[in-house]
């Protein structure tokens, strides 16, 4: 049969060409000119994975741990591998669980990840769980372990200086800071676990997996080429002293304030107590929700860092700062004295003082051992009236001047977020409450420390490290290193040497001496100890609160700040006792064990009745618990009337919104209709 | 020189021989692609379906070579006697058939299964080119024709009470060859048109559709109004046809969807038409059967997604992320070409459909430059089944064609589909080396 003659094998060749024309058509537009196919493989078959560094520890001065990551063991399960070779009852001994926590536990597994991923079946494991779990492995097919860090505090103290993670709100979220987070990502909540996030978190890695059709992860995407690896956190190391941490928490256990150590050298804090204290490991894992709650609606607030956050009038430990001034001023000398007779009557009221006899203001360091209220007035009336600066307000302006850089009324920067500012006057300040016309009379008791001036425990300490530095500091904070290096860009404001006051060494040998005399023969003697000259200075503080409606007078809150040893000194301390009484009674003998307890290691057994004394002391004003639930109930009453509005607001916009919808449809329609 | 002279293996033709290791090759790779993890300790896994198939491959070409040193003639006269066991083979497995996913149309013999469906595609060639290549066949007559469609569906309806439609279908590609060999025009003619009536059924209204063609067929009569006239048969036959078009369109097309399709089959159909199925053929669900997604979407879905993902060049080899996490369904065997269209692109499935183009139009020149009729019916019966697999295949792949359980030649994974195409070519090859030979 000739080509020509059979037309109808073409016809099938024709065919066979353009059907396949027509798939090579269709498969061009597949596969060069969609692309959106490549997006849909890639999501359905690459696996993002966000690989966690563990984050960075925490160590004292002496590098023992105060905060590190510590391994626990997830229970795992794969609910379709769990097949009937499994030893429920084995199981569920091991775990101390009975049959129906079983089926409801693995239910949930089922339902949360399905079948055939793998998912939690219970968390955080006892040590007895998992070796009583292990010893039987081969008994649960379709079970696993899987470990996990959790940061854990194996001391339980310095909870608010170390802070505690959680996971980021939505709310925070939304913020600029948190861009780099994703939903459910732990971040530092409070402390330093907070201010070093960036630190202590590392960087996270990013892994690429292939998965399945049952979205089971198998070998990395294009064998690891596209990951970011991880880089673990940086651990920290702190000036903080772990024992003095813990003993000062122990002194201060059933008081309310604060205590403060500075090594004035670095401005490294020591130890930071913020009483009531409580174990940080109540927020971590799972009860941290519960356990936040019930610290939070206690009423001796243990949640909030008074050392930090608190102010209070400084009272009689202001006078060491006013004498600075006014030396620095050239308002006095060292030798300036004043002719006290039991009282300050210059200004045309009595200012009551507690000496009378003659000649214990007869020179600053008399006057600083006998804490004279006469003086310290006076001598903070030649500051504001000094002829330099022309007039009083000026003159005010500059006083206020220093107490800034001394950073009262400012934050200390200290690296612990939520800082407070304390009080600081300034002549704006009486402009505003006397409508500009008042005169050096008319807060003269800023001058020893009462009136408008209210210091951060944390403030008072830092003017201590001024003194015991001889005219500077470093801003106070608790980091000596980031993973072994002092000199980190982190840690540069902190470096930072800040001088204050130009007065010559001798003239603070003079203010330090008067300090000393107030432990040695002065208010402080409680604080004497052998071979160690302590320099301080205590204050007794009046103060009021509203209870029941109505200002009433406290018990004088207990202050005692202090540096030592006189020459070259170790430590600066602030304590706050609140309405305890005597400064004295109270933060003076804290002060002078932790000093103690940090220069010679150990407390010698001659003060030990003094320590039982602390120990046993319950300070806690019982009006406390009166003020705070007045509180409550006011902050509760503000809450429910301001939900009520707004559910009144709401519903309003409800109806308009309706009336608005009403409208427009019913103008829609027409328009339809019309045309 | 005479032809008988020189070794059988020179008288074999190169090209074929060629076209067909090549593709043989490239589906032990893709298989091979397929199952393949990182992990594996070595590729020499016997569990592996690569390594079945190269078994099956090396069984094949077993019995290649046993073909290859038959006598040409056994072929022929092997015919009928071959036809009667494929059909006595479909019959059994009707009853003795193992269940496998759901079709019923495998036989266990120990642990070895076979489809006969797949065999019997050979013995129909055979049975076919037989007897259309008989001197006492007329087939300009309607008897032959008749016998010669029966001799080409009779399998097909067996495989049907298998529950193997797609099977089935294939057997229909044996038009394409009785075309050639004189089927009128106006059957290839009527089969487009039924084809695309039912699409027309299916996509339009059925009153649209019942206006239309009513409107057609008055067209029609009026622009041959004059033979109309004249013509009593004309008066007839274009009656008959509005009277077929809407019997067709409106009656028979919905009643076997709602009752001779199964209700996979007519989600398929209306899925590769990008449609949901309307509710008159939507079967109600058996009670306690979870409503689920159209499965067969799913599968188009993911395959689209691997082969579009590929891009020009492909992923690379053994870098399919689809194929490799086993996300299409089949994808060893009815979706096998995944595997090329993710890993190669758009460039190496081009490629792979210019060799199956290459060798089917290969076996057509080859089937013309025969002598006998026998064998050049045969030739054209398998270039048919070829094209018939390869067409359905890569359609309902890429979303063309709604899913047919059929394979790919040579690339699927199966032992009876590589053997029984193994088995066509060389029974070619075999008739090609005496082409001068009249066999009869």
């Amino acid at each position: 049969m000739s080509l020509a003659a059979n037309p109808r094998q073409f016809v099938i060749r024709l065919i066979f060409i353009s059907i396949a024309v027509v798939m090579l058509i269709r498969l061009f537009f597949l596969q060069v000119v969609e692309d959106k196919y490549k997006v849909m493989a890639n999501d359905i078959a690459i696996l993002r994975k966000v690989v966690y560094p563990p984050r960075g520890a925490i160590m004292d001065r002496k590098g023992r741990p105060m905060l590190y990551n510590v391994k626990v063991y997830d229970l795992m399960v794969t609910p379709r591998n769990v097949t009937r070779q499994l030893d429920t009852n084995a199981l569920c001994q091991a775990l101390r669980i009975d049959i129906p926590t079983f089926e409801k536990l693995l239910n949930k597994t089922r339902i949360k990840n399905g079948p055939m991923r793998k998912g939690v079946f219970m968390e955080e494991l006892t040590p007895e769980q998992t070796a009583r779990f292990q010893e039987n492995i081969y008994l649960f097919p379709g079970f696993e372990m899987a470990e996990r860090f959790t940061r854990t505090y194996p001391n339980a103290s310095a909870a608010l200086i170390l802070g505690y993670i959680g996971e980021v709100s939505p709310e925070m979220l939304k913020k600029e800071q948190y861009a780099s987070y994703l939903q459910g990502d732990y971040t530092g909540m409070n402390g330093l676990e907070r201010s070093y996030e960036d630190v202590l978190r590392g960087q996270r890695g990013v892994h690429f997996l292939e998965r399945d059709n049952f979205n089971r992860p198998r070998e990395p995407y294009r064998g690891g080429a596209l990951d970011t690896p991880e880089i673990a956190g940086r651990s920290l190391e702190l000036y903080l002293d772990a024992e003095l941490q813990e003993y000062a928490e122990k002194l201060m256990v059933n008081k309310l304030g604060s205590v403060v150590a500075i090594d004035p050298s670095t401005g490294g804090i020591l130890a930071m107590v913020s009483a009531p204290s409580y174990d940080p490991n109540l927020l971590k894992g799972r009860d941290r929700a519960r356990n936040y709650s019930k610290l939070y609606s206690d009423a001796t607030k243990p949640l909030l860092n008074r050392a930090t956050q608190a102010s209070y009038q400084p009272g009689s430990t202001m006078k060491p700062m006013t004498a600075l001034i006014a030396l620095d001023v050239g308002a006095i000398t060292p030798s300036f004295g004043y002719p006290c007779a039991g009282g300050y009557y210059a200004c045309g009221r009595r200012i009551g003082c507690t000496h009378s006899g003659g000649g214990h203001a007869a020179n600053l360091r008399v006057a600083l051992a006998n804490s004279c209220n006469s003086y310290f007035v006076h001598i903070f009336r030649l500051i504001a009236d000094a002829r330099k600066f022309g007039n009083v307000k000026k003159g005010v302006q500059a006083w206020a001047n220093y107490g800034k850089s001394f950073s009262f009324g400012e934050k200390t920067g200290v690296d612990i977020p939520f800082e407070g500012k304390g009080l600081l006057p300034d002549s704006n300040t009486y402009n505003k409450m006397y409508n500009g016309s008042w005169n050096s009379c008319t807060m003269l008791f800023v001058g020893m420390g009462q009136g408008e001036v209210a210091l951060t425990p944390i403030q008072l300490a830092n003017a201590m490290c001024i003194i015991a530095n001889k005219g500077f500091y470093y801003k106070p904070h608790f980091v000596k290193s980031i993973g072994g290096n002092t000199k980190d860009p982190v840690l540069k404001p902190y470096l930072e040497k800040h001088v204050v006051t130009h007065i010559p060494d001798s003239t603070f040998d003079i203010v330090a001496r008067g300090m000393q005399d107030v432990v040695e023969r002065g208010t402080g003697t409680v604080a004497r100890m052998d071979g160690i000259e302590i320099c301080a200075k205590t204050g007794t503080v009046e103060n009021k609160a509203v209870v029941n409606g109505q200002a009433m007078k406290m018990k004088d809150h207990s202050v005692f700040v202090a540096f030592a040893p006189r020459v070259n000194p170790k430590i600066a301390i602030a304590v706050i006792v609140e309405n305890a009484g005597y400064g004295a009674t109270w933060a003076g003998p804290v002060a002078s064990l932790m000093i103690e307890k940090y220069l010679l290691d150990s407390v010698s057994a001659k003060r030990k009745p003094l320590e039982q004394k602390l120990y046993n002391a319950n300070l806690v004003n019982r009006y406390i618990y009166a003020i705070d639930s007045a509180q409550r109930l006011r902050d509760q009453a503000r809450m429910e009337r301001r939900t009520r509005l707004r559910l009144a607001e709401d519903s309003a916009g409800r109806v308009q919104d309706t009336i608005k919808a009403k409208r427009f449809l019913r103008r829609y329609y027409t328009n339809k209709n019309r045309e | 020189m005479s032809a008988t002279s020189k070794s059988i293996f020179s008288r074999l033709d190169g090209v074929t021989l060629l076209l067909y290791i090549l593709l043989v090759l490239i589906g032990l790779t893709a298989v091979f692609s397929v199952e393949y993890r990182s992990t594996d300790p070595s590729i020499f896994m016997m569990n592996k379906s690569h390594m079945r198939q190269f078994i099956w491959l090396c069984i094949s070409v077993f019995v290649g070579l046993l073909i290859i040193f038959t006598d040409s003639k056994f072929f022929s006269s092997f015919a009928y006697l071959s036809y009667t066991i494929g059909l006595f083979l479909l019959l059994i497995t009707i009853f003795a058939g193992v269940d496998v996913k759901g079709s019923h149309s495998w036989l266990g013999v120990g642990s070895v299964r076979f489809q006969p469906g797949e065999v019997c595609k050979i013995f129909t060639s055979l049975a076919l080119s037989k007897f259309l290549s008989s001197p006492e066949t007329n087939f300009s007559t309607l008897k032959h024709r008749i016998i010669g469609a029966a001799l080409a569906l009779g399998p097909a309806v067996l495989i049907i009470l298998q529950k193997e439609t797609g099977l089935a279908l294939v057997y229909f590609c044996f038009f394409l060859v009785m075309y050639r060999e004189g089927l009128p025009n106006i059957i290839l003619i009527i089969g487009f048109s039924m084809v695309a009536l039912t699409l027309a059924t299916l996509l339009v209204d059925r009153w649209i559709l019942f206006g239309v063609i009513t409107a057609l067929t008055i067209g029609g009569g009026y622009l041959i109004r004059r033979e109309l006239k004249r013509n009593i048969v004309a008066r007839i036959i274009i009656v008959g046809v509005w009277l077929f078009c809407i019997l067709f369109s409106q009656v028979l097309v919905p009643f076997a969807f709602k009752h001779v399709l199964q209700k996979h089959q007519v989600e398929r159909i209306y899925s590769t038409l990008g449609q949901d199925v309307p509710q008159a053929y939507q079967r109600e669900t058996q009670k306690g059967e979870i409503k689920k997604g159209n499965v067969s979407d799913y599968n188009v879905k993911q395959s689209k997604i691997a082969i579009g993902s590929g891009g020009f060049w492909g992923k690379g080899f053994l870098n399919g992320t689809s194929t490799k996490n086993a996300f299409v369904p089949e994808q060893n065997t009815d979706f096998i070409f995944c595997a090329i269209g993710e890993q190669f692109g758009f460039f190496g499935s081009a490629i792979l459909i210019i060799i199956y183009v290459s060798l089917m139009l290969r076996i057509l020149f080859l089937a013309e430059r025969q002598r006998s009729a026998f064998s050049r019916i045969y030739g054209y019966c398998v270039a048919s089944i070829l094209f018939f697999h390869f067409a359905i295949n890569i359609s309902m792949t890429i979303g063309l064609a709604p899913v047919i359980g059929i394979t790919l030649p040579f690339l699927s994974y199966g032992g009876s589909s590589l053997l029984s195409f193994s088995i066509l070519i060389f029974i070619l090859l075999r008739l090609d080396s005496d082409r001068q030979v009249m066999i009869r």
